[in-house]
């Protein structure tokens, strides 16, 4: 009986030095200082990157896909020409990590010039993702039947307009769900911008880990954080889905 | 405008895939008026023919004059020229995404600029020729395959042709529906529009053509008015392309 209260005893005080421990950590790792800040700010640096290199990748996907559409419809010199170079393009983006292009472009390409680091990584992200996009893009345009092209001519309209009021509505509907997943992709990728000295989510736990000398606490906040936005995301692109979904049954 | 007024001149037309040599030096006048059935085994060249003429196939030589123009030239304004020669496809290709109303209102409004009151005033004015009035709200998924054709004949009609090309507008229809598709065209035709179709009806060749152009080996061997086609063809392949079908 006695060994009994003697062992509760011992479980009872082991949760609550755990939790006065938890309280103490949770204390130093984010209040003290305002150390929260640096993830605060942090994931605001990180949304702020995925945004805006998200933007230039759609449109740098969307010119390249509709050349890439343009060459392969046309015998045009021009267009194959231009086909070409983004071959290299989506050659050399996609065959080379994320993190050496951040470098190459902050330490060569940026170096003599005096911009944000946060515009240097938008850059870089957004040329990097540029690459996914063209070809997601590329796919939803090929996957819309040959003959609303020719329909759409047919009327007298434009290439220019058959692609804006005909194609392109339609393949949205392909490519919206695959550029979701991109974003998702590219949310995570943003965590490789503490190479240039960026602050972003991942460096701000960083910096608090080097502060408090303590990995647990801000590691796996940052970890949680990037989870919710993710989890958050995909709700998003599902409910996303099945709008789009409903539409077609019109 | 005489009926004798030429309105598409093809001279020497020639259109090559690759090594198969699909058009052999295809000569042939429409003239205003004219409902020109193009009849002939498959693989013949007849739709290959058709989609030359508004140049969605781009013809390997050979020349295509459209209303004294020739549309074949490098810089000519094809999109222009388009506006002036409807077509129907055998899939009608309506838009998915779009009403039936506006299927049909797009084009007038993007290529020729006319308002949307004006558009929707003339494509109420088509719906009602092809008995679809109450349907201009409706998407194509919504509508059978004899109303998709029978909307598609409308949308381009709406861009008031001069020539509506046809490409087997009825082969992929189910058979009851085939009569109330052929029943517009007829209509059309006796309104004096210029018509080329492709087709296989010989009902309709015979009942409302004014030509028969009969294709094999990408070559026109027969051109004759219906009459004289159904009763005395002097082409050996067009009397056993005749015991086949009829």
């Amino acid at each position: 009986m006695q060994g009994c209260l003697f062992l509760l005893n011992g479980i009872v005080g082991e949760g609550m030095y755990f939790f006065d421990s938890f309280t103490d950590k949770f204390y130093i790792n984010f209040i003290k200082d305002d150390r929260y800040l640096f993830l605060l700010n942090g994931l605001k640096n990180t949304l702020i990157i995925t945004l805006f290199s998200l933007i230039i990748g759609i449109i740098i996907g969307l010119i390249i896909a509709i050349i890439k559409t343009l060459a392969e419809q046309r015998k045009d010199a021009l267009f194959k020409f231009l086909s070409r170079i983004a071959d290299i393009y989506l050659t050399v983006i996609r065959g080379t990590p994320i993190v050496v292009q951040l470098l190459i472009f902050y330490f060569i390409i940026f170096a003599s010039v005096d911009v944000s680091k946060l515009l240097v990584a938008v850059i870089a992200f957004g040329i990097n993702s540029g690459a996914y996009a063209s070809e997601t893009i590329r796919a939803g345009i090929a996957a819309i039947d040959r003959g609303q092209m020719e329909a759409g001519r047919s009327l007298g309209l434009s290439y220019g307009q058959t692609m804006r009021y005909v194609i392109l509505p339609q393949a949205i509907k392909n490519i919206l769900p695959a550029l979701g997943n991109e974003c998702i992709a590219l949310l995570k990728e943003t965590s490789v911008a503490g190479y240039i000295a960026l602050e972003d989510l991942t460096k701000g736990g960083d910096i608090i880990r080097s502060r408090t000398y303590e990995a647990f606490m801000p590691l796996i906040a940052v970890a949680l954080i990037y989870l919710l936005i993710v989890i958050a995301m995909t709700m998003g692109l599902k409910s996303l889905e099945r709008r789009l979904r409903r539409s077609e049954h019109r | 405008m005489s009926i004798d007024e030429v309105l598409i001149s093809v001279k020497n037309l020639n259109k090559t895939f690759g090594k198969s040599h699909v058009l052999k030096d295809v000569s042939v006048e429409i003239r205003k008026g004219e409902v020109v059935v193009i009849v002939g085994p498959s693989g013949s060249g007849k739709s290959t023919f058709l989609r030359c003429l508004n140049l969605l196939e781009t013809p390997s030589n050979g020349d295509i004059i459209f209303e004294g123009i020739k549309i074949t030239e490098k810089h000519a304004e094809i999109n222009k020229h388009r506006q002036k020669m409807g077509m129907v496809f055998q899939h009608f290709n309506l838009f998915p995404h779009l009403t039936v109303m506006e299927n049909i209102t797009l084009a007038p409004m993007k290529a020729k600029g006319i308002s949307l009151k004006e558009a929707e005033a003339e494509a109420r004015k088509l719906l009602k020729m092809v008995g679809l009035e109450d349907r201009a709200d409706a998407h194509p998924s919504q509508l059978s395959g004899g109303q998709k054709q029978r909307i598609a004949i409308v949308r381009s009609l709406a861009m008031q042709p001069d020539v509506m090309l046809f490409d087997e507008p009825t082969s992929a229809l189910d058979p009851e529906m085939v009569g109330e598709v052929l029943d517009v065209m007829k209509e059309l035709g006796k309104e004096g529009m210029t018509m080329v179709v492709v087709t296989h009806e010989m009902g309709f060749a015979r009942e409302v053509g004014t030509r028969v152009l009969f294709m094999d080996e990408g070559r026109i061997v027969e051109d004759l008015p219906p009459k004289d086609f159904f009763d005395n063809p002097k082409h050996p392949r067009v009397c056993e392309f005749l015991s086949k079908i009829l």
